[in-house]
């Protein structure tokens, strides 16, 4: 489905990506491991267009998308959730919502979404015409998982998705992206909590500085001595 | 410390404030003055506090509260706006000549501080340099008419041209930068322009300025009169008001609005940032090119003296006073920055200082402006409930 071959890219004279090549199969949750500013955002920054590529291909479907505007590739299907709970705090929390289908003219499926959504999330409902900024961390993270929805992704990019959450709200999000997974809706994972991240998904990456060090499945990974030292703690 | 150990030390640093400026014998009154003024309000705030004149104190809070909530609903309402139109209408004929022209003075700035609010307000981009497209909007119609005798309604439309052109020049080197850096930026961009006015002496007689500037024509009507400008003034800026409100309400409007509130994730949702940065510059210009091209034809005279950077500062607390985003906000703060200071004519000297200080003011009491924008966009409830804090952290 998506495919990075051979990924750079420089913030200014850093080179933060050097060489990242992985892949996301259809119907498969990926995730990617790995320490502080191992690279994984800005990988995810350059698969949603916002980091221009120095070299390497990008292709969706075998189609190379690394050259296009974020718009662009919004509208392929990919969208993303960026890392700490991004809202539009000004905006309601309807208001947020309805700018995930920016993209789109089909009024009849936006307002089916919204209501696909909103049962996903209940509390967005409740919460619908309150201004995004006041609502609790959770429910951040949930709106915006619930906005990138909104846009019909084929494939969500999630940042983070548990970071700063108690571990109750993690695990209500987390069994809303299981049933986005199950629906059909590929899903590519930044973690760093590797623990939650090994458990979710079908095939794994770890990154360090810049390279990916390893792939394989997560029970691989999980027996793996180095993957245990550094990332799960033990 | 008590609030009365302040009221001495407070004194005393207004009069070093204005030592330099007063002498020393003024200053001291200064001094005194302040440090009164203060006692004054502290001895009010403790009797507040400690129960005297609570009751009062709340119900003149809480009628001034329940008024101004008032105005600020109706300020939304569309049945008022047309009684308001019509008052506005009918007003220049219970005026004299002078108050007009105020007024005419008074609906320019409304269409300049509209457009600034399109840059400012709607798509968050602080543009210290506003005033350079009322300056292209002008010099195009006093160039364009001097030279080759252009009439002012076409030269209306290429004036507006100019100035969106301009927009779009100042908007694409500044397209990756954010905040401070992009204030600087306009900043010189808006001295640049006025700049290349003072000493391209060839093409703008520089700073002597170019007079004699075609007065418009409707029909067989020369317009001259403070009255007719009023009535035309009034029309561009219903048409401004007009379609100001229906760029909010646009699709664009919400790209701005995703712009400003998080310019990464507005493109994460599909927002091109480029095409929706540069509207935003050109739709703001283009209306001070409008108001440029009617300063023109109503001054008959212009020079770059009139497009100082002071004059941005004024647009912009014009946006910031009224309610960054409100339209009928920003109309309130252009109305008090002209009028206001036309009423105080014989204070002149103090202008910049009342300025200043209602400015301060303002901010510290009242952040969001006079009228502020309605929560959220599409205004679905007024009150914010809170979300329970801290709950799922």
């Amino acid at each position: 489905m998506l495919e990075l071959r051979d990924i750079h890219f420089y913030y200014g004279h850093i080179h933060a990506l050097q060489g990242v090549s992985m892949e996301v199969r259809p119907g498969q949750v990926v995730c990617l491991i790995g320490s502080n500013g191992a690279g994984k955002s800005s990988t995810l920054m350059a698969i949603c267009g916002v980091n221009a590529v120095a070299r390497g291909e990008i292709l969706l479907e075998g189609e190379a998308i690394h050259a296009r505007e974020p718009d662009e590739i919004v509208k392929r299907g990919i969208c993303q959730v960026p890392e700490g709970r991004r809202i539009f705090p000004h905006l309601t929390v309807l208001e947020n919502l309805e700018m995930g289908a920016f993209l789109r003219n089909d009024a009849s499926g936006v307002k089916e979404d919204l209501d696909y959504v909103c049962s996903l999330f209940p509390v967005l409902h409740e919460r619908r015409a309150q201004r995004g900024g006041t609502l609790s961390g959770g429910e951040q993270q949930m709106l915006a998982i619930a906005r990138a929805l909104m846009s019909r992704p084929r494939l969500l990019l999630l940042d983070e998705p548990s970071l700063g959450l108690a571990p109750r709200i993690i695990e209500t999000i987390f069994e809303v992206l299981a049933r986005i997974r199950d629906e059909g809706t590929g899903i590519f994972l930044v973690e760093q909590n590797a623990h939650l991240a090994l458990n979710f998904s079908d095939w794994a990456y770890v990154m360090e500085t810049g390279r990916i060090i390893m792939g394989d499945e997560p029970g691989v990974l999980r027996d793996s001595p180095a993957v245990r030292e550094a990332y799960l703690g033990e | 410390m008590s609030a009365y150990a302040r009221v001495p030390l407070i004194g005393l640093w207004f009069a070093f404030l204005a030592l330099p400026l007063a002498g020393w014998r003024n200053s001291l009154w200064i001094g005194l003055g302040c440090a009164l003024v203060v006692l004054i309000v502290s001895v009010a705030r403790a009797s507040v506090q400690s129960g005297y004149l609570a009751w009062p104190a709340g119900r003149v809070k809480a009628g001034f509260t329940t008024a101004w909530s008032f105005i600020e609903e109706k300020s939304y309402d569309k049945r008022y706006w047309s009684l308001f139109l019509l008052l506005v209408i009918a007003l220049p004929w219970t005026l004299d000549r002078y108050s007009t022209d105020v007024l005419v003075i008074t609906g320019i700035y409304i269409m300049l501080a509209l457009g600034l609010n399109v840059v400012v307000g709607f798509a968050g981009l602080l543009d210290l340099g506003y005033v350079a497209f009322y300056a292209v909007g002008a010099y195009s119609y006093a160039l364009l008419n001097s030279w080759y005798g252009l009439s002012f309604w076409p030269a209306l439309g290429v004036g507006v041209a100019c100035s969106a052109l301009f927009g779009v020049i100042l908007g694409i080197p500044v397209l990756r930068l954010r905040g401070d850096y992009l204030a600087i930026v306009t900043l010189g961009f808006g001295e640049i322009i006025r700049l290349v006015l003072n000493n391209w002496d060839n093409v703008t007689q520089g700073p002597n300025g170019i007079l004699g500037i075609g007065r418009p024509y409707l029909g067989d009507m020369r317009l001259y009169k403070p009255m007719h400008f009023y009535y035309l003034v009034l029309a561009l800026c219903v048409i401004t008001i007009f379609i100001v409100n229906r760029l909010d309400k646009s699709r664009l409007g919400r790209a701005w609005a995703a712009m400003r509130e998080d310019e990464t994730v507005a493109e994460c949702v599909g927002v091109n940032i480029v095409y929706t940065k540069l509207s935003a510059f050109a739709f703001g210009a283009a209306w001070a090119g409008f108001g440029g091209v009617v300063f023109s034809a109503k001054q008959t005279f212009i020079s770059p003296e009139s497009f100082t950077f002071f004059e941005s500062v004024i647009i912009l607390c014009m946006v910031v006073l009224g309610g960054m985003a409100s339209i009928p906000g920003v109309m309130l703060g252009a109305f008090i920055l002209t009028v206001l200071p036309e009423a105080l004519r014989e204070l002149t000297l103090f202008r910049p200082m009342l300025l200043g200080g209602a400015m301060v003011l303002m901010m510290v009491l009242r952040p969001q402006g006079l009228l502020q924008a309605k929560g959220g966009r599409h205004h679905l409830e007024r009150d914010e409930p809170q979300g329970e804090a801290g709950a799922g952290r």
